[in-house]
């Protein structure tokens, strides 16, 4: 663990990166401390304002402050990541260590439903589920984590056959123990340091997604701040109030940047210890 | 003799498919062992050697069934260890341990030493946590580890070390065979003999019958009770160490010892050079396996796989040149010539 942050202190962008993603975490846990109001506090005598003093990323159509939305916003995008992502990769997990550990005929039966599912684009197999479960919050973290499931089943199924090789795995055989405990005392916690760089990879896509599901309204629903929700509002307005669409599409963009510098700085970090 | 045997191993097989074409329809087998049987007995140890790819690796796994073997019987005490399910088999692994070649991929890089060596006891409920304890401690110090390494993780030991830490694994359980499958072949020299003294004082400590498997004939002499050299899938010769290396029959055996390399300089040894490779186990040469490289092979060797047999009390060989032994009853002044 030490090493750890030795190397992430040596590695600049990656060290961006994680500062970017505390910051995010941050807002997202502190937004009642954080913002000036509450997010759905209307100043009617102050729609559409410009950035200013009091609103310093300006106000939205119902004059609602922006920023204020925004720290909410980071509150909802860190939920659904986190909750979409834990569906994905809890499944992918468990998929994957039967598929890489029993292999044959299980094997094959988890690889091609998940080859199903990795054929659709993301977008719309989410939009399909959405639609069919119905739009809410629930609804569009289950649909992501769906989604997920088979790129971690896929990486967690390779760690496990490459783990597999080795001859640890034979010897615990040898001693007579059990193959559950093989898989998860043997087999789990060394595979481990892929499935790290892949839970904080998919964290930033499941946020994008959540984005793009809210934008369509098949997400999180109005008035409850979403960035996506807070994109589509706005769509409208962007030419003559460019602020409304700024300040949520930059955050978008901040969140996702830095969760991909820590995602691929933590893979080279945790990458040579694979071996 | 026959029922005193601890292990006795019958007809053994292990054919891997080969499979090719659109609907992977097995076109093929590999033989990785092919008819292997010997016996074992309580306290001994018994070697198998041959060049690498011969088989004596998959013999030992399959005995354990760390791979399903295709065929044979593999006879521990009287019974017949592959007629048991898999579960059942995992109670009876407490008595057949095995110790792997590699120390460095032997050993879970996450685990300390202390919980390498308390698995085997928590596996099979052999004690309390207490006594647990105690057990690893005991066995630690048998194999001289010191009581401050058990907190340390395996990337932290040399390789003879690591090499003490799976044998500590192994023996922890008490059990009454030990497969080594080149236990040594990775480490030193100077480290080799360090590993093979302790080998040798645990089990006559702790009553222990090993099967060892090993390429390298100098440390099986050293060793072993009997030796059975194996070629391609099968067991050519069988013997007591002494007769085998005093008087190897066949001219498979006789070619291997001819390679060790002597430490007299002003010993004159004729060497047998055999020509060509091992041949390819997926496609034997017809008959027996070691004709295309044997120097005394004739037409016989072509048609007919030579038996197995036992041409003197103790002494087997698979070679036709020992066939007129059952007929004329005697040994041939032919194992003369040969020398």
């Amino acid at each position: 663990m030490k090493s750890f942050w030795k190397r992430l202190k040596n590695d600049k962008v990656g060290l961006i990166g994680c500062i970017g993603v505390l910051l995010v975490v941050i807002f997202g846990l502190l937004a009642p401390a954080i913002a000036p109001y509450r997010p759905e506090q209307m100043f009617t005598e102050h729609t559409m304002q410009s950035p200013n003093g009091k609103f310093i990323f300006g106000t939205d159509e119902f004059g609602r402050d922006i920023f204020t939305r925004i720290v909410y916003g980071a509150k909802v995008s860190l939920q659904v990541g986190l909750i979409a992502v834990g569906i994905g990769a809890i499944g992918g997990l468990v998929f994957g260590l039967i598929a890489g550990y029993f292999q044959g005929i299980v094997d094959q039966v988890i690889m091609r439903v998940m080859d199903v599912l990795f054929a659709f684009p993301d977008i719309l197999l989410a939009l399909t589920i959405v639609a069919v479960l119905g739009p809410s919050l629930t609804n569009t973290m289950i649909a992501i984590g769906i989604v997920f499931m088979p790129v971690f089943t896929r990486i967690v199924r390779g760690s496990v056959i490459s783990v597999k090789e080795n001859e640890y795995i034979t010897n615990a055989v040898a001693i007579g123990v059990s193959p559950f405990t093989i898989i998860f005392r043997h087999i789990t916690p060394n595979i481990m340091a892929p499935f790290i760089v892949q839970v904080t990879l998919g964290l930033s896509g499941a946020i994008l997604t959540e984005a793009a599901l809210s934008f369509l309204g098949l997400g999180v629903q109005p008035p409850n701040p979403s960035w996506g929700v807070m994109l589509n509002a706005s769509r409208t307005y962007m030419e003559f109030a460019p602020w409304t669409i700024l300040f949520p599409a930059g955050a978008i963009v901040f969140t996702i940047f830095c969760f991909n510098l820590f995602g691929d700085s933590l893979r080279d970090i945790l990458d040579p210890q694979l071996k | 003799m026959e029922n005193r045997a601890i292990l006795e191993v019958k007809g053994l097989k292990k054919y891997y498919p080969q499979k090719s074409g659109v609907f992977r329809r097995t076109t093929n087998y590999v033989k990785a062992v092919d008819g292997v049987s010997f016996s074992i007995h309580p306290k001994e140890t018994f070697s198998l050697v041959g060049e690498s790819g011969c088989g004596k690796s998959t013999t030992g796994k399959t005995i354990l069934r760390l791979q399903e073997p295709t065929a044979g019987q593999v006879l521990f005490k009287g019974n017949d260890l592959l007629d048991y399910s898999k579960r059942d088999f995992r109670r009876l692994r407490k008595d057949l341990q095995m110790i792997f070649q590699d120390p460095y991929s032997s050993l879970n890089p996450r685990m300390s030493v202390r919980e390498l060596l308390r698995e085997p006891i928590l596996t099979h409920r052999l004690a309390g946590r207490k006594e647990t304890e105690q057990l690893v401690r005991d066995i630690a110090e048998k194999v001289g580890l010191s009581k401050e390494q058990l907190d340390r993780h395996p990337h932290e030991f040399s390789g003879g070390q690591r090499q003490r830490i799976s044998i500590a694994r192994a023996l922890i359980l008490k059990p009454e065979l030990v497969i080594l499958d080149e236990a040594v072949s990775a480490l030193d020299v100077s480290i080799q003999a360090q590993i093979l003294n302790l080998l040798m004082d645990l089990q006559e400590e702790l009553d222990l019958t090993y099967l060892f498997i090993s390429h390298d004939l100098n440390v099986v002499k050293h060793v072993s009770d009997r030796v059975g050299v194996m070629y391609l899938g099968q067991m050519m010769e069988m013997t007591d160490t002494e007769e085998l290396y005093d008087n190897p029959l066949h001219p498979y055996t006789q070619s291997l010892l001819s390679a060790i390399p002597s430490t007299d300089p002003f010993k004159k040894k004729e060497r047998i050079i055999l020509k060509g490779d091992v041949p390819d186990p997926a496609n034997p040469p017809s008959g027996c396996p070691f004709r295309l490289r044997c120097p005394k092979a004739h037409e016989r060797c072509v048609i007919e796989n030579p038996a197995f047999q036992e041409v003197k009390e103790d002494h087997f060989v698979a070679c036709h040149l020992y066939d007129r032994v059952e007929e004329a009853g005697e040994v041939p002044d032919l194992v003369g010539s040969l020398r």
